[in-house]
Order: C-alpha cells, then sequence, then structure tokens
C-alpha cells in the first residue's frame, strides 16, 4: 500500500528543504518527495487507485519523524510506572516516531540479553523505534564497566548511568575511551553527589523560603567541568544530558569554541519553568536536576539559540501516583514529558528563539546524527518516519487524558499552540487526529 | 470577626491584619488560663486532633492545653515516619483522619510541606505545628505576642535570630512575621548555617555574633541541632559554643532593656549559657505562656462559631 502525502509544508533540515511538497511513501520507504506527485504518475503506474491512500496536509507542516534520545520507558521492571508499549504510545502522541530509551530498569540495561528484550518488545508493538542505550557500568552502579562491544552488537546506540553520575573519574575517562572506539557516544548524567545529597530542589532564594534541601546549580556544573576535562583529553564522543543551569551553558559553550566535539541537550521543563513553580510543593515539579532561576532559563534558552545546546529531549520520567503523591522531600524525581514535549518546545519557535528549521534540527536531524541513527531526514530512500503538525492548533493538557502511565505532568491545564497530528513511522500511521 | 482561611500553613500568607486579630484574641485568652475553673465553653462539640509525625511534648502539649480550655475534644495521634514506608503513612492517616469527621487537624511533620499536602487532601482546616525547616506559624505568633506585651510594639524594634537558621522554622515564620509587623530582623550564624539568598527575605546577615546583637532590642536563640555536627555543618559543638553562645559578657552589647527568647528546648551552656536563660533577660516561660493563648486564638478564629 502506497501513502501520499499532499500539500504540506515539508520541512527537512537536513538538506535546507522548507516548501509546499508532496511525499510519496511505499513499503515503509519514501519513495519520492516533489512538487505535485501524482496519482497516476511514474510511481503508480503498475498500482491501482485502490493501493494508495491519498492525505491532504494543505496547512500543516510535514518533518522528519521525531526523535526523542532521552526517555525511560521503565521496562522491564517498573512496569507499574510504564512499559515499553504505554511509553511507544505516549511517544507517538507527542509525534516522535524514535526514542532511545535509559537503562535504569530492573534489571539495569546491562547486559545483552535486557538490551535484546527491549528490542524486541518494542518490535512486537511496532510504534516507534526504540534505541536502547545501555549502561556504562553494571547495575549503574559505577565499580564494573558493561561489555560495550557486545551491547552495541546487541542493539545499543549508547552508554549512560542516567540517574546516577560516573563518580569514579578513572572508570569514566576508560568508559569514554572505550566507548568512542566503537564510534558511540557517552551520555552523561553530571552531579556530584557530595553537593548534591539530600537535597529536593534547586538550591537558591526559593529553597530558602520553602525551607526544603537544595541542590546547588555547582552540583550539575562540577561534573560538566570534569567530563569536558575528560572528553578532552581523550578526545572522546561526550554528550551532556539535560543541561539545567547558566554555568553549565557557558562550560559547554566554551568547551565548543575549543573545537571540542561533545553534544549536550537540554529538556522543555528547564526553558518552561522556574523553581517558583515549586512554591506550592507540588511534586509534579520535582525533577533532577531540578527547575532552576529565571536566569538559567535565559542561558538555556541562549543556548539553544546559539547551538551549545544541540537536542532537545524529554527526560521522560513517568511515575507512579504512589510515587509522587507523599511528603516533596520523598517523592520520586521526574516528570512526564513526551507529549508534551513538542508544544512546548514550539514555544520557542513562537518567542523567535528558534526558527522552525532550527527546532527540528534540535528534535530530529542532530539527536539521529549523534546517537548514528538512519533517521531525521525526509530524503528518498529514507525510512518513512514523517510527523505532521498543525502549528495552530490549541489544546489543554489534561493528565487524565496521557496516554502515558505516568500522570506527573506540571503543565495539567496549560493550553498549549502546535500539535503533532499524524505521527507515521515506517510506513504506517501510528497515531492521528485530523481533520 | 474570624479568618476567612480555612488553613494556618505559615505566616507568609497572613496578613498584617490577621496576625493583629490573632494577636488581640489570644490577649483576651490569657485571662481564661489564670481562672480557677480554666475553661470556656466555645469548643464545646468541636474535635481537634493533634497529628505529630515528630515528637514534641511541649508543642503538642500547648495545642492540647490550648484545645482543653476551650471545651474541644482533643486526640493525639503520634505517628512515626521511619517505621512505615516514607509518605505512605501521611496519605493513609489523613483519609483515615477525615473519615472520622474531626474539626481541625494540627500537624507536626519532619518533611516540609507535609502540612499543604495534608491541607489539599482533606476538607478540615489545617493548623501547621512546625513541617522540617519550613515553618512554625504559632511558634511565631507566641514570640509576636510576647514582644508586643513586653515592649508595647513590634514596629521599630531590632530584633535579632541567632543560630542554625538554615534549618529553622522558626527563624522562617518570624522573619515573616517580623519584618510584615514592621520589626528590622538581623539574622546570625555560622557561614554554613545561614541558607543563601536569605538577604532577599528582608534580613540583614551577620556571622559575628557581637555585631549582631549591638544595639538590638530582642535577641531570639536557637536551640542548636546536634546531629548536624554529624553531616558536617559545623566543626564542633565547642567551636560553635565558644563563638556563638550568648552570655553575660555578650549580652551587654544589645539594648539595656533586651529581651531574651528561645523557642526551647534549651541546651544550656550551648546557644545559651545558664544565667541568662534564667536571668532577668529572659522571657523564655512567658512565651510558654503565651504559646497557649496563640493556639487558643487560633483555634478560635479557626473553627469556633461555625454550625
Ligand atoms: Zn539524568
Amino acid at each position: 500500500m502506497k501513502l501520499l502525502l499532499k500539500g504540506g509544508r515539508v520541512i527537512d533540515p537536513s538538506q535546507d528543504l522548507d516548501a509546499k511538497m508532496d511525499i510519496l511513501i511505499a513499503h515503509g520507504k519514501i519513495l519520492e518527495v516533489g512538487r505535485k506527485i501524482h496519482k497516476h504518475g511514474a510511481n503508480f503506474r503498475k498500482q491501482t487507485e485502490t493501493d494508495i491512500t491519498v492525505i491532504n496536509l494543505g496547512g500543516m507542516v510535514v518533518v522528519p519523524g521525531l526523535i526523542d534520545m532521552h526517555t525511560h520507558l521503565r521496562e522491564p521492571g517498573f512496569e507499574y510506572r510504564e512499559t515499553i508499549r504505554t511509553g511507544s504510545e505516549a511517544a507517538s502522541f507527542g509525534g516522535f516516531t524514535s526514542v532511545a530509551c535509559m537503562p535504569n530498569t530492573m534489571p539495569a540495561n546491562d547486559n545483552r540479553s535486557v538490551t535484546e528484550y527491549i528490542v524486541r518488545k518494542a518490535a512486537a508493538c511496532n510504534i516507534v523505534n526504540v534505541y536502547p542505550i545501555a549502561s556504562i557500568t553494571m547495575g549503574s552502579e559505577g565499580n564494573v564497566m558493561t561489555e560495550f562491544r557486545d551491547l552495541r552488537d546487541a542493539g545499543a546506540v549508547a552508554f549512560s548511568d542516567d540517574g546516577k553520575p560516573v563518580n569514579n573519574s578513572a572508570l569514566m575517562r576508560r568508559a569514554l575511551e572505550y566507548a568512542s572506539s566503537l564510534g558511540l557516544p557517552i551520555i552523561s548524567h553530571c552531579e556530584d553527589l557530595s553537593l548534591s545529597a539530600g537535597g529536593s530542589m534547586n538550591e537558591g532564594f526559593v529553597s530558602t523560603e520553602l525551607g526544603l534541601q537544595g541542590i546547588p546549580a555547582i552540583a550539575e556544573e562540577a561534573f560538566i567541568a570534569r567530563d569536558i576535562i575528560i572528553a578532552e583529553y581523550t578526545g572522546a564522543l561526550l554528550h551532556i544530558a539535560h543541561v539545567s543551569t547558566a554555568g553549565a551553558v557557558r562550560l559547554i559553550r566554551t568547551a565548543k569554541e575549543r573545537g571540542l566535539k561533545i553534544t549536550a541537550e537540554t529538556a522543555p521543563h528547564y526553558f518552561t519553568l522556574t523553581e517558583d513553580a515549586l512554591r506550592e510543593y507540588d511534586t509534579c515539579t520535582k525533577v533532577n536536576p531540578p527547575l532552576r532561576t529565571a536566569e538559567d532559563v535565559k542561558a538555556i534558552k541562549e543556548g539553544l539559540k546559539d547551538g551549545t545546546i544541540d537536542a532537545i529531549a524529554s527526560d521522560h520520567a513517568p511515575h507512579a501516583p504512589t510515587d509522587k503523591e507523599v511528603e516533596f522531600e520523598y517523592a520520586a524525581f521526574g516528570i512526564t514529558g513526551l507529549e508534551t514535549s513538542l508544544s512546548l518546545s514550539l514555544r520557542l519557535v513562537e518567542e523567535s528563539i528558534l526558527t522552525l528549521n532550527q527546532l527540528i534540527l534540535k528534535m530530529s536531524t542532530i539527536p539521529a546524527r549523534i546517537l548514528n541513527l538512519p533517521k531525521g531526514n525526509l530524503r528518498a530512500g529514507a525510512d518513512a518516519d514523517i510527523t505532521v503538525l498543525d502549528l495552530n492548533k490549541k489544546w489543554t493538557v489534561d493528565r487524565a487524558m496521557l496516554r502515558s502511565k505516568g500522570k506527573n505532568t506540571p503543565f495539567h491545564q496549560w493550553t498549549l499552540k502546535g500539535k503533532p497530528v499524524l505521527t507515521i513511522m515506517g510506513g504506517g500511521i501510528k497515531y492521528q487526529e485530523l481533520p | 470577626m474570624k479568618l476567612t482561611k480555612k488553613d494556618i500553613l505559615g505566616i507568609k500568607d497572613i496578613s498584617v491584619e490577621e496576625i493583629k486579630l490573632i494577636l488581640d484574641t489570644a490577649e483576651s485568652f490569657i485571662e481564661v488560663s489564670t481562672r480557677e475553673i480554666k475553661k470556656v465553653p466555645t469548643l464545646r462539640g468541636k474535635t481537634i486532633i493533634n497529628l505529630f509525625f515528630e515528637a514534641s511534648t511541649r508543642t503538642r502539649t500547648s495545642f492540647e492545653i490550648a484545645g482543653k480550655r476551650l471545651s474541644a475534644d482533643t486526640i493525639n495521634i503520634s505517628a512515626s515516619t521511619s517505621s512505615v514506608v516514607k509518605g505512605e503513612t501521611l496519605i493513609d492517616t489523613a483519609r483515615n483522619i477525615e473519615a472520622m469527621n474531626p474539626d481541625a487537624i494540627v500537624i507536626r511533620h519532619s518533611a516540609a510541606g507535609a502540612p499543604h499536602l495534608l491541607a489539599r487532601m482533606v476538607k478540615q482546616s489545617i493548623i501547621n505545628a512546625g513541617d522540617g525547616a519550613h515553618e512554625h506559624p504559632t511558634q511565631a505568633l507566641l514570640d509576636m505576642m510576647t514582644i508586643r506585651e513586653k515592649k508595647g510594639r513590634i514596629a521599630g524594634l531590632a530584633v535579632a535570630i541567632v543560630g542554625d537558621i538554615a534549618h529553622s522554622r522558626v527563624a522562617r515564620s518570624n522573619i515573616y512575621g517580623l519584618t510584615k509587623m514592621g520589626a528590622r530582623v538581623i539574622v546570625a550564624g555560622p557561614a554554613m548555617m545561614i541558607p543563601r539568598d536569605i538577604e532577599r527575605m528582608g534580613v540583614s546577615v551577620y556571622h559575628k555574633l557581637e555585631d549582631a546583637i549591638k544595639d538590638v532590642d530582642i535577641i531570639m536563640m536557637l536551640r542548636i541541632q546536634m546531629e548536624r555536627q554529624q553531616q558536617k555543618i559545623f566543626p564542633s559543638l565547642r567551636e560553635y559554643s565558644n563563638y556563638f553562645c550568648l552570655n553575660r559578657n555578650n549580652i551587654t552589647l544589645a539594648k539595656d532593656d533586651v529581651l531574651v527568647m528561645h523557642p526551647g528546648p534549651i541546651n544550656r551552656g550551648i546557644e545559651i549559657s545558664p544565667d541568662i536563660a534564667d536571668g532577668p533577660y529572659s522571657v523564655i516561660l512567658d512565651q510558654v505562656t503565651n504559646g497557649v493563648a496563640v493556639r487558643m486564638a487560633l483555634l478560635y478564629l479557626l473553627i469556633g462559631g461555625k454550625s
């Protein structure tokens, strides 16, 4: 069966394309991108008309399928928080055709069998492409390195002990060297635990007022500085996860100015909310790294604009009510994010911080590049992973309506403008709400 | 006149007019506690639950006496935060208590924001009797009542709060209350005990006791928590008391009619020398007496007169 997407505004940053185009899809691949592809044209000669579905996308924006490079799918082990299926459904609703999932499952993704399990389960769900990120150390405990090569061969696209830092600097150095020699990045959760221990929010005026123990910006920055130094020394591929502070942006910017090939991501909550969101002790605002100050938000936006921050990733961290309906300091860290990520990021376009083209770069093309995925473009021959956006569609976030099992969003009842309305993965329609 | 709010979670959310109303009402209740029959029927038929997740004999007793002197039925529930899975205790206990239909719940908890969680979950009035390092509104109210009683005013006075400000709910509630009422507030302690950006709460910060108490009208000494030493927050009790213990020498730097306050319980000889704690400047026992009156006033203003 063929699919013809007609009349949409097609944006593909990988080929500098922004024009009204049609896209013809067959056998899971993009067959042709062109102006006015006719239903009876060359590619249709041997087909009967019933084999072709035509979707009129006038007024819509057609982009390469979005890629979320930092997702927690919780399976295996924490299925009460999320499963590969519910996470995939949430991703597809959010316009994502691919997600890379973090290894802090139970057991951790520290060996081939877990990686294979995730790949197999995701394929059976067949909703989004799921790329496992394997842990750097066994059980993410920071002691013994995992079998990087075996894990890569099983399907791992990067290594990370996300949720925790790699405390031991020598081990971090070896991990960076080894991963890099295999062509894979280390995704670093940067946190000096001795500085952050016991904290549950950003340290500053608001933590002082609320009487909650703080996590200072320097806890994040100290380890980013360390990792940059190791990456510079080893020439390794380093990707910094969830950048949240102005100081972190500064460190990464100067490292890049020196020519280092490091990359960095931030999450929508870090450029949308500040620590003031915590004032009612709403545990849905508790996240690690924590929501920071207005100055940090400003710096994150500048970092996105000048390219210091390469990618936007959701850091989707679904939790069950039992994890969150407790006293603030006992509540789990994390925000459910797949379903709001794009709409929140579109606000950057509205604010003229990013062009739409730059946003798609940061949510598809660049994540594909960082993780070496053959994705993130709309060239003929590419996998037919396509997201269609309605930039004018207004919708109200309703926690009860989320596809994810994690209802822990601080954006409940927010009205957002712009939304994915059609998500195509491998040529198949996985989500749609076209008028 | 009554308070229109459902809960008393912190001084931050209470207006100057409300503070005055509470203090005026408290003054009128002082007399009840001096009668031979120390009881008025104001809250007859009302039920107040004291829900204490953190041990505190004096605050719990004060609330209990306050309720009883107003003829309310007071029930004490002591729950441990450590014995059960953390958090489940509060939410489960709250639902159980709500089902028993009390009129007010007084809560003390080691976690900041626990009363706010409770207030969202149940329809009854919640009074915060201390939550973590956040607020202890009734302590600040009784402190303000004591200052007003002794000095005739709060506005224009200089008040030094000395000790581990970072971990003190008493400090925070008093900073909110005293600055609202027009006092000038100074905080002092070793740098590790001064929380970040506290200047933005409208206070000035000193790291030397002598600088902080110079010419002040009121000195509030905070209790030093012994466990902070294990948390590597300060070197030793010896070092602390050498430089931050209020004694007969350094107190001369303050005004001649200075009042010395302490929320109790006192570590004698550590933050305050015994002769000062028991001396003529001390109003520590007046604070305890006024604590009952302030809590009576709050209970009356929150749940009195409702059918
Ligand atoms: Zn992380």
